[in-house]
């Protein structure tokens, strides 16, 4: 099966993002989504430590410790950007503010629900940051995760196994190998990359892929 | 009214063994590296750290955490990348962990910092963490109660101080530090620069109302 690498799974996330959308992208695969929105469309990025219209990495040597995103990364601002802190980034993010939030997932379920906090070994300390603030409150939730764990077990379930995020939050699903959107029925195929068959992708998932 | 304080070794001074302290700060932006530095010189230990993260590498809350001064943490994301202190402590059961969700933290502090009772909020319901928590439907929307999360101390970093407590900030390093100022009972800021002159009234995010003291450490991290 023909699987996306990392920038061509941002870029197709970054095709479903429309011009002047406030977006929040969560910590790792998804930060490279703002990268790769097409030319022409002005997207602002909402950054949960507090600033919205973060811009491009600064040039080496020109970084500022005190100039960061959600994932710790070097950011400078756009224009149009402010500072707040945590009490209205929060109320952004919680009271509907924002558009659109891209997560990372270790599953997700044909019910939209979310797992991507803990696992289920007890000696790993759970982390949830931001995220149940963000699906109860941002009304569109994209999930940019790989199809498949390392062991090529399914990540696309009935049900999720490890402890929720949030219930019933996903509305599409960006993998390495299809774009699933979540229905009253369950997952609905968007579209396959290019030279995927449906019954090869309907192998490797967890529930019914819906056409 | 003079709220200046000469060292970060007397700005920690009032603090002691068992205290719940705040600590302001997200990534690297915003950490009061002088106070906690001054709080481990200190040695007070059996302390409830609450804060966005628990430290990474040989910095900031991490160094309590590896002089053993912590008993408790209160926090939204413990593992970061290279929380290493942090992890060997959880893992050898040597520290509790509470974990709110980030929104939720904040939201508590301010609760304290306002007078408020508490809150409902959705973030978590349905979840592990709304576990024996008291819910409530509202218009066909579920929420859980949350109580206020308040604190004997609360150590922030600023960009500008003055006399008054007053504090301004630099980038994203706001964060935590304005809420933390409210929901601590002392609240002990380090600013890079501490202005003879008063703050522009314009210009001032944290009044200086909820800051018991300011020191100046201009090290900027």
């Amino acid at each position: 099966m023909r699987r996306l690498g990392d920038a061509d799974l941002a870029a197709r996330v970054a095709r479903d993002i429309p011009d002047g959308a406030y977006v929040n992208l969560g910590i790792g695969k998804p930060t490279h989504v703002s990268g790769h929105v097409p030319e022409g469309r002005e997207v602002i990025y909402h950054s949960e430590n507090g600033i919205i219209g973060v811009g491009p990495v600064p040039p080496e040597g020109q970084e500022d410790p005190e100039m960061i995103d959600a994932s710790k990364r070097f950011i400078t601002v756009a224009p149009g950007a402010a500072f707040f802190e945590h009490c209205d980034s929060f109320a952004m993010m919680r009271g509907g503010h924002i558009d659109i939030a891209v997560l990372g997932a270790y599953q997700v379920a044909q019910n939209g629900d979310l797992a991507n906090w803990a696992t289920d070994d007890e000696r790993y300390p759970p982390a949830v940051g931001g995220a149940m603030d963000l699906v109860v409150g941002v009304p569109t939730i994209f999930v940019m995760m790989r199809h498949q764990n390392r062991d090529g077990s399914p990540k696309l379930l009935e049900r999720c196994t490890f402890p929720l995020t949030g219930l019933g939050v996903v509305n599409r699903v960006f993998t390495d190998l299809a774009v699933l959107d979540v229905t009253p029925d369950g997952f609905r195929l968007v579209d396959l990359t290019p030279g995927n068959d449906l019954a090869d992708v309907q192998a490797v998932t967890g529930a019914t892929i819906h056409t | 009214m003079d709220k200046r304080v000469k060292t970060l070794r007397d700005a920690v001074a009032p603090i002691t063994e068992g205290a719940s302290v705040m600590i302001g700060g997200f990534g690297s932006s915003g950490i009061p590296f002088g106070l906690i530095d001054a709080l481990l010189d200190q040695g007070t230990g059996g302390l409830t750290v609450i804060s966005n993260n628990a430290g990474a590498g040989e910095t900031g809350i991490a160094k309590l955490l590896k002089a053993g001064q912590v008993a408790r943490v209160i926090c939204s994301y413990p593992r970061s990348p290279g929380s290493i202190w942090f992890e060997r402590r959880y893992e050898a059961g040597e520290i509790a962990l509470e974990v709110v969700p980030q929104g939720t933290l904040a939201e508590r502090i301010r609760a304290a910092g306002a007078g408020l009772g508490g809150f409902l909020t959705p973030t978590g319901y349905g979840t592990l963490l709304a576990e024996g928590k008291e819910t409530r439907v509202i218009d066909g929307k579920g929420y859980v109660f949350e109580h206020p999360l308040r604190a004997d101390f609360a150590l922030l970093r600023a960009a500008r101080g003055d006399r008054w407590g007053n504090l301004s900030f630099h980038g994203t390093a706001r964060n935590f530090n304005p809420v933390m100022a409210m929901g601590a009972a002392h609240s002990i800021a380090e600013v890079r620069v501490l202005s003879d002159a008063p703050l522009d009234p314009e210009t001032v995010v944290t009044p200086g109302i909820f800051v018991q003291s300011v020191t100046e450490y201009g090290v900027r991290p």
